[in-house]
């Protein structure tokens, strides 16, 4: 498959203030790619860069083989969901809809079919003649990708386009999204904080924080495969502790040794150890090298989250059956429940601590 | 309740200072000087027919310059910093603090055949041109007064145009240009409409620019009206009976706008 999208070194700054640093990412053509991160992470910004409402202030945005910086959004093959859906107010849905194609002058039988066919796409139909003021927040979302499919673009930009929904209605539109990916055959840049969302629906997932790709990879490797401690605390819940790699594939953790899976790291490397919560299993002290006592137990639906007090790090414990408040219980994990880690750069970690901008 | 209580005092303004009065011009247009029921003074409006096309033309044209002098510069205004845009509106009102009299007066001085404009034009060995005591005069008098009326109200609502629709008009294929057509211009139109009603209803009725930019050779509605009450002329019903028609027209100019403005935006285009 091609690259649809490539972004080479891509740096922006406002006010001195590097926004990207660097930013290097390849987009296959017909992939579901989504952009994630906590705010003030650069997501939304590289997301502009592509429907060409920043220029980059250094680097190379090229899409479909061809350089396009400087571009101006209109003459760009990309269509863009807006945040806050943008819809046109002084138009009804149906002319919504049908903005870009009036715009390029596509005759009036051509408009009213395309129209048509989004309206089945996006389940609207019999709504053509609503202004978008009388519309559900999930309607309205509707209209947005529909104006935007309707011109047929060859990647679809969405920036956080489910944020300002209900959890029930955003689970259902996420795989609505995913369905019309598929049935399109579109590429789909999608930029969210949600790491959930991010997993449910991408091929792709980029982890970014401070301006920098974290990781890129599919949603199962970021999940089991996380590069540095920051892709794993912000993916899912972890444990993540100071670890010390005395050699391949055995490591030091409060004092004991563990087999694990890992190596390349050399010998007497500080390493960041992550132990997912659900991996971990709890079994009586006698049968594990680690022991605490529970310090809390709260009850989360699927499961129980419990906070266990052992060798100065209060680890988190996800399990399907409760232990006592104030037991002594041990911790067991096997090797490839530990995922080991380079630590992050001194600057890298000072930056998780930027405060939010958005 | 409590709202009825609070309307209260401004129910008795409206009926004391404006259902009354109005009650009362309709009253003397409709009488004689004896208070008899009569058509005649309505009817006698009709001879001054020339006055009326040309004080709603002068306000037209006045109208619409305004509007094609303060719609740019709205839209530039709605460009800048926010600082920026406080001091532009700044300049665009500072006249307005100026008394009304003298501002128009300081442009006889200009306009005059000895004034500072046929002074200058006098060194580079054109004119002196009459400029002053003409309908052209008049027309630049109502767009200097009237021009802050036009560009506060379209200001206002273009600033409150969402961003990212204009943005969404660019994503989807419109240039520059295409965007004001098919997006500013439609979601500016309630500050349009209102920008030309605070503009051509104060012009249509005044008396003051015409008196001392257009001379005696150009009256208008206001100076007529003026003459019925405190001029030579003095004949109060008459005078009644020529504001009521007045309102009449402007309040059917009006509505006939305000259905533009009720269309698809689009329509216009």
């Amino acid at each position: 498959m091609n690259n649809i999208v490539e972004l080479k070194d891509i740096v922006v700054e406002f006010d001195g203030e590097r926004i990207l640093d660097k930013i290097n990412l390849n987009i296959k053509d017909k992939e579901f790619v989504t952009l994630l991160g906590p705010s003030g992470c650069g997501k939304t910004t590289t997301l502009r860069i592509i429907g060409g409402f920043i220029n980059p202030d250094s680097g190379t945005v090229m899409f479909d083989g061809k350089e396009i910086n400087g571009l101006p959004p209109y003459k760009r093959n990309v269509n863009t969901v807006f945040q806050r859906y943008a819809l046109f107010p002084h138009l009804n849905v149906y002319e919504n809809i049908a903005f870009g194609l009036r715009v390029q002058k596509v005759p009036e039988k051509e408009i009213n079919k395309r129209v048509a066919e989004m309206l089945k796409l996006v389940n609207l139909v019999g709504f053509e003649k609503r202004t978008v003021q009388r519309l559900s927040g999930g309607q309205q979302q509707r209209v947005a990708i529909a104006r935007a499919l309707v011109n047929h673009p060859k990647v679809l930009l969405l920036d956080e386009p489910l944020g300002a929904l209900d959890l029930k209605l955003r689970k259902e539109m996420q795989i609505e999204l995913k369905r019309i990916q598929q049935q399109l055959e579109i590429t789909f840049i999608y930029v969210t904080h949600d790491q959930e969302e991010a997993l449910t629906m991408s091929d792709t997932v980029v982890v970014m924080n401070g301006g920098v790709i974290q990781q890129i990879g599919s949603p199962v490797d970021i999940y089991n495969e996380p590069e540095n401690a920051f892709v794993a605390d912000f993916i899912g819940e972890s444990n993540i502790l100071n670890g010390l790699m005395i050699k391949d594939k055995l490591v030091e953790i409060s004092g004991r040794e563990f087999d694990c899976v890992d190596g390349g790291f050399g010998e007497n490397t500080p390493v960041d150890v992550v132990i997912r919560p659900e991996d971990i299993t709890i079994v009586p002290p006698e049968q594990a090298k680690l022991c605490g006592v529970v310090e809390s137990v709260i009850f989360k639906g699927v499961h129980y989250e419990m906070l266990i007090d052992a060798y100065d790090y209060r680890w988190m414990v996800h399990s399907t059956k409760a232990a006592d408040k104030g037991a002594s219980v041990g911790l067991s994990f096997g090797p490839d429940d530990i995922h080991i880690m380079h630590k992050l750069k001194e600057t890298e970690k000072s930056e998780e601590e930027v405060p939010d901008e958005e | 309740m409590k709202n009825k209580l609070i309307a209260a005092p401004y129910l008795v303004w409206m009926v004391v200072f404006i259902l009354v009065p109005l009650i009362m011009v309709g009253y003397f247009a409709f009488t004689d000087k004896e208070g008899n029921f009569t058509l005649d003074y309505v009817a006698d409006v009709a001879q001054y027919s020339q006055i009326f096309v040309r004080s709603i033309w002068l306000a037209a044209i006045a109208t619409v310059i305004c509007l094609v002098i303060s719609y740019p510069l709205a839209y530039i205004l709605t460009g800048f910093s926010k600082n920026t845009q406080s001091t532009m509106l700044m300049i665009v009102m500072l006249p307005m603090w100026m008394n009304f009299l003298l501002r128009t007066y300081a442009w006889m001085t200009m306009l005059g055949n000895n004034g500072i404009i046929n002074t200058i034009l006098g060194f580079i060995g054109l004119g002196p041109f009459k400029m002053l005591n003409t309908e052209g005069a008049v027309v630049l008098g109502m767009v200097y007064n009237y021009l802050p009326y036009m560009i506060l109200p379209i200001y206002s609502v273009m600033v409150k145009i969402d961003k990212s629709v204009i943005e969404a008009a660019s994503d989807l294929g419109c240039n520059p240009w295409k965007t004001i057509l098919r997006v500013v211009f439609p979601l500016s139109l309630p500050g349009v409409m209102s920008g030309i009603t605070m503009v051509f209803v104060p012009a249509i009725s005044t008396f003051i620019i015409s008196r001392m930019l257009g001379g005696g050779g150009n009256l208008l509605i206001g100076d007529l009206i003026e003459m019925q009450f405190l001029g030579n002329a003095y004949n109060v019903n008459l005078g009644a009976a020529i504001s009521l028609v007045l309102m009449v027209i402007i309040l059917l100019i009006m509505t006939i706008m305000n259905q533009f403005d009720n269309d698809d935006g689009a329509v216009l285009l």
